[in-house]
């Protein structure tokens, strides 16, 4: 890794989508800075409203956190809801809104601009507390959830990042 | 003079790989191996150690690093430069506008030491071709020499489509070869069954175009004269062929020059380790940029397009080809502790009647096109990547085909659906590191392709293929909004073209050319929006044209809680009255198609004119007559994150730049605005805010548990309650891979009892029974070896 370094400010702006475009050009340019992981979880760490530690960054706003005693790692919304253990599917946990007529895809697209349903249905997950939408699926019709990300935490902190692991209870 | 042997002391590497030690010369590599024992040598030095060729130090590097650096910068810069220059020979707008051509330069054993800018899919096909030519035999018979010209464009060999023609010289130093140079352009037409360069006519390969199997079509650096005759006669667009041959002929010889010229500057010795060192050098690089940017784990995905055949606009002379069905990739990145991935295609579709079949090196190759757009983003592209990578393609599936018969011509129109799945699914990795900049939720389906041909407003026999495809919308960013109208997967150097350029091409003025609005899928930024250009024919005599693009599907999902972009949709218009309207100053259609439900351009049609409007995006030649109307719709990129999160002033630019409908403002992100006198959109935040905390009570009110929906589903399933494409799908997919099937019946609970067969289906279709039995592969006829570079 490099000794490319930026600052938390520089950190929080991206993460806000407001770092300036020749920032952003230059973090696409430049080698990857080692620090950035433990930068960008101690941003997201000071936005949240909850107490658990944030393991890892799951999707836009969901994380994989610490839980109360006793539980294993959680997928929580921003909101702090949780939705399931880490390793599990937490799209099963969520609510879900199919868009499979022409009349509930017209409410997003011009008619001829979007798919036929006897082909393909949009899939539209929410956090059951907040509403947030936080996946849009687009298969055939049948199609299994798909269990997009199942990442190896323990071994991208021990082995990549060469730090502890965050406490856990299985 | 004798050439100077390297010993394994002084070149002091563990697996000295080039040249071998041979007391008695039998082949042409350097050093006196034959091709396929060099080749052979490698492959097995890889497999043993792990690193490329054996090559466990980088000698050449560590030890004179300055040497290994201006090696590599004098190769890739020529390759650069040859890509440029030669390219102002072509006349194709393809390849003169759109940069659609690309050089690569491989060692003796046919692995890709550095390669161009352009369509650098080609960095792994043009080397599948070099190591069939060596596995073959190619080396005794037609035999290989200084001064020799080889043309591939066989798709069942590992080209991508048969428009991509490649001319591969062998480089040799004093009598001996020391590397290969191959150039490919996209040519304009092949001669297959319908004019354009990618057309939809065909189910299988005998239709697909001309195809030319590693043939020896020059001697002493001249094209020979058989070639030049046969060659133009089999293609409508002859000056076009000529040129473009010229082009790759011409770029090859410039790096076989540099080649020289570095070899005599630096040593042949020097070239020796640089040509294999430069590939174990790419290998590492990889792997280093997946252990600073991924997450190892899982990634799983899936992709899907139309396949839309059973409609009276496609037109095949196959009568079992004429069915809906639906093209599924299924794919798992796994991402290990070690910093090694492996990329695995189980359960995706078989190959079909249709021409959107690929190679498994054109699948793996591609990749590479969309993997230095991100994950390797530097000019060190060679095998190397390849060589770091597991890729496991099932054997009879869509990307890796079972059987010789199958079709071509347009493998992107799965292969760029395919591969936006694998930017949402490395995305999760670079979003849970905080790279937030390399996060992309996609790429656009590249298409439409405007297609057709006949005689031009020249007078001359013509083929038409439009690439203002190489500027779609982009997916976006977690940071920022895809760009508008902009790039190509395929294509990172792509351009639209200049108008004046395509209107001096093709019999087509246009009538408009704007941005597409509504193409880009929503989100907190969304992504880009592609362009649309209406064209009129004009000046054009026997002319047809047709459409080729996804309509009933989108092949771009969002990601994390972006809206896939738009489906495609097709406009034309016959017996338009247009001519009349133009002579008595009328109102004439002009410019974007931007509400496609609104029918605006039909109000200034005449009477009589006959209008298709519809999602049967993917047709067959029609004709078309002067003053008749073609729209060629671009299409946008995916969004990223939850639509309500967006900046109320970005809608409100979005709506005043006509990039978004205003009721999907109001739909899709809760915005609340006024417009004024002058038509100009503000965007009301506070209302804005309180119209979004609405939506989302909205939607928590409007759904169900996803388990309550699954047992609503999972009826469905049990009654099979679906349109016979996505049975056939399924029941195909399943045909071909047990995993799936099983993975299937396991998550919706199923009874051993239910199945779902190919036979059912076919006994409601019988068209749709065929190739789901009988196989005729490549290596059945006398005398093919076929060369296997993944997992199958």
């Amino acid at each position: 890794m490099s000794e490319i370094a930026y600052t938390k400010k520089e950190i929080a702006e991206l993460v806000d989508g407001r770092l300036v475009p020749e920032g952003v050009h230059r973090m696409l340019s430049m080698p990857k800075d080692a620090g950035r992981f433990k930068t960008y979880l101690s941003v997201l760490q000071e936005r949240v409203k909850w107490k658990h530690r944030i393991v890892l960054p799951y999707a836009a706003r969901l994380y994989v956190t610490t839980s109360d005693a006793g539980r294993d790692w959680v997928i929580r919304c921003e909101c702090g809801h949780a939705f399931c253990d880490w390793q599990q599917n937490w799209k099963l946990e969520a609510l879900v809104y199919v868009r499979d007529t022409k009349e509930k895809l017209d409410e997003v697209y011009p008619r001829l601009m979007s798919p036929d349903p006897s082909w393909q249905v949009l899939r539209e997950y929410y956090c059951p507390e907040c509403g947030t939408l936080h996946d849009v699926e687009a298969p055939t019709p049948w199609y299994p959830v798909i269990h997009d990300f199942e990442p190896d935490i323990e071994a991208f902190y021990t082995e990549w990042l060469g730090e502890p692991v965050p406490q856990r209870h299985r | 003079m004798t050439p100077r042997r390297v010993s394994t002391a002084e070149s002091n590497q563990a697996e000295p790989i080039s040249p071998a030690h041979s007391p008695q010369r039998r082949g042409i590599v350097r050093g006196g191996e034959t091709l396929k024992e060099h080749r052979g040598r490698v492959v097995e030095a890889t497999r043993r150690t792990g690193h490329y060729a054996g090559l466990e130090r980088l000698a050449l590097k560590e030890e004179d690093p300055i040497l290994y650096e201006k090696m590599f910068s004098k190769v890739r810069a020529g390759l650069v430069h040859a890509r440029e220059t030669a390219k102002k020979i072509a006349a194709s707008p393809i390849v003169e506008q759109e940069g659609e051509l690309c050089f690569t330069l491989y060692n003796a054993a046919g692995d890709s030491v550095a390669t161009s800018t352009g369509i650098i899919i080609h960095v792994g096909t043009m080397g599948a071709a070099i190591k069939y030519m060596i596995e073959n035999g190619w080396e005794e018979n037609p035999g290989i020499d200084p001064g020799d010209i080889f043309t591939n464009n066989d798709c069942s060999i590992g080209n991508v489509h048969p428009c991509d023609v490649a001319a591969i010289v062998p480089v040799f130093h004093q009598g001996e070869l020391i590397g290969w140079v191959g150039g490919v352009t996209h040519v304009i037409d092949t001669g297959a069954v319908s004019p354009g360069s990618m057309c939809t006519g065909q189910a299988t390969r005998f239709g697909d175009g001309y195809q030319v199997t590693c043939r020896k079509t020059g001697t002493n650096d001249e094209p020979l004269r058989d070639w030049l005759h046969e060659s133009q006669r089999s293609v409508r667009t002859t000056k076009y062929w000529i040129l473009d041959e010229r082009t790759r002929i011409a770029g090859c010889h410039m790096i076989r020059a540099l080649v020289e010229e570095l070899i005599e500057e630096e040593g042949i010795e020097a070239w020796d380790r640089f040509a294999y060192e430069v590939v174990e050098d790419g290998r590492r690089g990889l792997q280093r940029r997946l252990r600073s940017l991924l997450v190892p784990g899982t990634y799983r995905q899936a992709a899907f397009v139309d396949v839309p055949y059973a409609h009276p606009d496609v037109h095949l002379v196959t009568p079992q080809a004429r069915v809906n069905t639906i093209m599924h990739t299924a794919s798992e990145i796994t991402v290990r502790p070690e910093g090694t991935w492996k990329l695995d295609f189980e359960g995706s579709s078989r190959w079909g009647l249709h021409s959107y079949n690929a190679n498994p090196v054109a699948f793996t190759s591609g990749i590479w096109v969309m993997m230095t757009q991100t994950l390797v983003p530097t000019e060190r592209i060679n095998d190397g990547a390849y060589y770091g990578t597991e890729f496991r393609l099932p054997r009879g599936t869509w990307m890796n085909p079972d059987d010789r018969r199958t079709a071509h011509a347009y493998s992107w129109h799965f292969l760029v659906s395919s591969w936006t799945s694998l930017w949402r699914g490395i995305s999760r990795g670079y979003l849970a590191r905080g790279f937030l900049e390399e996060v992309n939720a996609g790429n656009a389906n590249t298409s439409n392709w405007l297609q057709g041909g006949g005689v031009n407003q020249w007078g001359e026999s013509h083929a038409a293929n439009s690439f203002e495809a190489s500027a779609e919308g982009t997916g976006a960013t977690a940071v920022r909004d895809g760009l508008d109208h902009a790039a190509a997967i395929w294509n990172p150097e792509g351009d639209m073209g200049d108008m004046e350029i395509w209107e001096i091409a093709e019999p087509l003025l246009y009538l408009g050319r704007n941005v597409k609005t509504n193409s880009a899928g929503y989100g907190r930024y969304r992504g880009g929006c592609g362009f649309e250009t209406l064209r009129m024919v004009w000046g054009a005599k026997d002319w047809t044209m047709f459409f080729m693009g996804n309509g009933y599907m989108v092949s771009d999902w969002g990601l994390m809680g972006g809206y896939p972009s738009a489906a495609g949709y097709r406009f034309e218009a016959h017996q338009t009255g247009l001519e009349e309207r133009i002579r008595e100053g009328r109102s004439l259609p002009l410019g974007g198609d931007g509400d496609p439900d609104a029918l605006g351009y039909e109000a200034h049609l005449g009477p009589d004119a006959r209008v298709k409007r519809d999602q049967q995006a993917c047709t067959t030649e029609s004709t078309f007559e002067d003053y008749d109307l073609y729209l060629n719709y671009l299409r946008g990129g995916p969004g990223f994150g939850d639509p309500l999160e967006r900046e109320p002033k970005a809608i409100e630019s979005d709506l005043n730049g006509k990039y978004l409908l205003p009721r999907f403002a109001e739909s899709v992100y809760g915005a609340v605005f006024t417009r004024d006198e002058h038509g100009t959109f503000a965007v009301d935040e506070a209302r804005t805010a309180a119209r979004r905390a609405e939506i989302r009570k909205a939607r928590i009110a409007r759904a169900v548990p996803v388990r309550t929906w699954m047992k609503e589903e999972r009826e469905r399933i049990l009654a099979k309650d679906a349109s016979i494409q996505v049975r056939h799908m399924y029941a195909s997919c399943f045909a071909g891979s047990e995993p799936f099937r099983r993975e299937f019946r396991s998550f919706w609970s199923l009874p051993e009892s239910w199945t779902l067969q190919e036979r059912e289906i076919v006994a409601e279709d019988p068209s749709y029974g065929y190739g789901s039995i009988a196989r005729e592969p490549l290596d059945a006829l006398p005398d093919v070896k076929r060369i296997v570079l993944t997992e199958e």
